[in-house]
């Protein structure tokens, strides 16, 4: 039967897949993490920036959630090398999910922090805290109520948007995918395997968002 | 007795483990225009919600003029009727509500017409001749062409009045329909509901209002814990409580007190 | 660096380019018709009173949403014809657009069917009207103006995912884009008024859908 046709090749090619799950994670966290780090600035900006750094914040993110991640790509991938910065394509393809990630996150931040109703900051000031005081203390803490379910949310669009380095022949998942499907001619097998994988690994990140969002909830 | 409107017998109601309506009995004649007061969880609204089966009963009958409401008994099984002949009946009775359930998204006359073209199959040009006559019944024939939105709360309950008589049915049921009214708005509510009173509609009127209650009803029924406490006329029931439930719930109402 | 801009080589082949941008438009608008009646059927199963309705409809939704589109769009071009459905490029595509939105789009028409007041309905039982009858002249008006605002943004995301249609060869605009790019060397070029297509699309459109919720909404 097909299934154990499947099966044995899958089992030969463990090291492939194996290889490529490692990839799309590295590509993963790398773009979240760095994409997490400039986001937060990108926020920031957007909220406190003085009105030139808003603008610009401003215009950043309007330009870049306006256009498709695979355009960012290919613009990263085919871009970089004419202005000197020769980057492989793993590198190109991170730089532009990072520069993705970091347009969400912004807004994210942005929409946080605004939500918190002017008077507390007016009640930290009467009190004579800080302006830092009264972000690390009074609104960061609020903002990350909101931040986290949707941060999680962005980390799972960015695990989906991985998938898209293998059209400039990163060696994520999907790319190792589909040359096992070029060898062994079982479409209908492995792009189904290929999709229970991604699945599982963003459906245990919605369960973990959905738990932290649990966790980070006020007592009623 | 079927020159009785409106017959209940025995009806129960439970809302899952919890009995609400522990074997309510009433008789309805034609014209009479019966308060029903009590306090909340006294299961006053939930009997009203019976008798146009906007909530099921697990026990005992409702008949409006000798028609048995919702149920009916096959092969000795008590079954629910079929949900087109449940809203058949539905359309005996007319029914106003504590949030008036105005529809937001069609004007005044719209709202009242509705029911007269989908339901009562009347021509569109019939529907606005009796949708206006009603309105102007109501004092808002000027804001016909208005929105929910647009009206204040007194008129959004007005007009689901006139929603609900436009179908011309043989039974009003109020359900606290000036709760959720700013005071000053509810007194043209009430006297709209006098006006139709007089007219001999038969009306039965869950409210808080004590004095429209003592003005308005030919009957008054209290209801205390699922059960009918005390009924009777109303001068007889306000000033000379025969019960001490009846009598400790007046004392809560500055007219009754 | 060595690189003068240059958008002659651009201009030149800007009407491959809008052609592109027709046929991406022409996509998502097909993916989001059908999408539509996916995403109302799957939300009125969603919130039906039986189970035998709502543990499918829930499946269908986690499913698709937990899994990258890529996946799907090579899945229904390259599997199906395994399973005996053979679907031309454009068809697969729009099938697969379809389904994807659907999923979404059964959340946002779910959530606007529940913000439409339950007393609604029982006013319109209490005068007799069927429960299709309530449905049709009182829900369904009133959940669409609830889910516009949703459904134009979805829309738009659907818009920028037509650029993975690139990935099976269809000519739509980042197809043509990386064709350009390609053929003429003019990078930077390319990638830049690319972009600019694709955001002044996504602002129009937004624009559009602005407008199409002042009209539709109720006076007050």
């Amino acid at each position: 039967m097909e299934l154990s046709a499947f099966l044995d090749q899958a089992f030969a090619a463990r090291m492939a897949i194996l290889k490529g799950l490692g990839t799309t994670v590295a590509i993963s966290a790398l773009a979240i993490c760095l994409g997490t780090v400039l986001g937060v600035g990108v926020g920031l900006s957007l909220t406190y920036g003085a009105r030139p750094l808003r603008w610009l914040a401003r215009g950043y993110t309007d330009f870049i959630r306006g256009t498709p991640v695979l355009v960012l790509v290919f613009a990263s991938y085919y871009v970089l090398a004419t202005v000197g910065l020769d980057l492989p394509p793993f590198q190109a393809g991170v730089l532009a999910l990072t520069v993705f990630c970091s347009s969400h996150v912004g807004e994210i931040v942005r929409g946080a922090l605004q939500a918190i109703p002017t008077g507390q900051t007016e009640a930290a000031k009467a009190i004579g805290l800080t302006f830092g005081q009264t972000f690390a203390y009074v609104l960061a803490p609020q903002a990350m109520r909101q931040i986290l379910p949707a941060w999680v949310n962005t980390a799972a669009e960015m695990v989906k948007a991985s998938t898209l380095l293998s059209i400039i022949g990163v060696g994520e998942l999907l790319l190792r995918v589909q040359e096992l499907i070029s060898r062994t001619f079982l479409s209908l097998d492995f792009y189904f395997f290929a999709g229970v994988l991604y699945f599982a690994v963003n459906y245990a990140i919605e369960r973990f968002g959905r738990y932290v969002e649990r966790r980070a909830a006020l007592p009623t | 007795m079927s020159n009785s409107l409106l017959e209940i017998e025995n009806l129960h109601k439970s809302f899952g483990a919890v009995e609400v309506l522990k074997g309510v009995d009433c008789r309805m004649r034609s014209g009479e225009v019966i308060s029903v007061i009590g306090s909340s969880g006294s299961g006053k609204t939930t009997m009203l919600r019976c008798i146009n089966m906007l909530e099921d009963f697990q026990g005992g009958a409702i008949r409006i003029d000798g028609e048995e409401i919702g149920y009916e008994t096959v092969d000795g099984a008590r079954k629910r009727k079929k949900e087109s002949e449940i809203a058949r009946q539905r359309a005996l009775t007319g029914m106003a509500f504590q949030q008036f359930n105005l529809f937001p998204h069609m004007s005044a006359i719209d709202n009242v017409m509705l029911g007269l073209v989908k339901v009562k199959r009347m021509s569109r040009d019939a529907a606005r001749a009796v949708a206006e006559r009603w309105l102007d019944r109501v004092g808002l024939r000027d804001r016909a062409g208005h929105y929910p939105g647009q009206l204040s709360g007194g008129q959004q309950q007005r007009v689901a009045i006139a929603r609900a008589i436009a179908m011309n049915p043989k039974l009003m049921l109020f359900d606290e329909v000036t709760s959720a009214l700013d005071p000053e708005l509810v007194s043209e509510v009430l006297q709209v509901i006098k006006a139709l009173a007089a007219d001999g509609m038969s009306m039965l009127i869950v409210t808080h209002e004590m004095r429209f209650a003592y003005e308005v009803s030919t009957r008054v029924i209290f209801m205390n814990q699922g059960r009918i406490g005390e009924e009777g006329d109303p001068r007889e029931m306000f000033n000379r409580p025969r019960t001490e439930r009846l009598a400790e719930f007046l004392k809560s109402s500055p007219f009754t007190k | 660096m060595g690189y003068t801009l240059n958008f002659a080589a651009v201009w030149r082949s800007f009407d491959l380019l809008l052609e592109g941008l027709a046929l991406s438009l022409g996509l998502a608008f097909a993916g989001i018709l059908i999408g539509c009646v996916i995403g109302l059927v799957v939300a009125l199963s969603l919130t039906a009173k039986s189970r035998l309705w709502r543990r499918p409809a829930r499946l269908y939704v986690t499913i698709i949403r937990n899994t990258p589109i890529l996946v799907l769009i090579l899945f229904a071009y390259f599997a199906l014809p395994e399973l005996g459905v053979a679907l031309s490029k454009t068809n697969s595509f729009v099938l697969t657009l379809a389904i994807y939105s659907g999923a979404y789009l059964a959340e946002v028409f779910r959530a606007g069917l529940l913000a439409v007041p339950t007393g609604l309905s029982e006013a319109g039982l209490a005068i007799g009207l069927r429960e299709s009858q309530i449905r049709n002249a009182i829900v369904l008006p009133l959940m669409l103006r609830n889910v516009l605002p949703s459904l134009g943004s979805t829309f738009i995301s659907l818009f920028k995912d037509t650029s993975l249609a690139a990935a099976i060869a269809i000519p739509e605009l980042t197809f043509e884009a990386r064709k350009i790019n390609v053929e003429t060397f003019r990078v930077i070029e390319t990638w830049i008024v690319t972009s600019l297509l694709y955001v002044a699309t996504c602002a129009i459109l937004a624009a559009l859908i602005r407008y199409a919720e002042r009209r539709l909404a109720i006076p007050r």
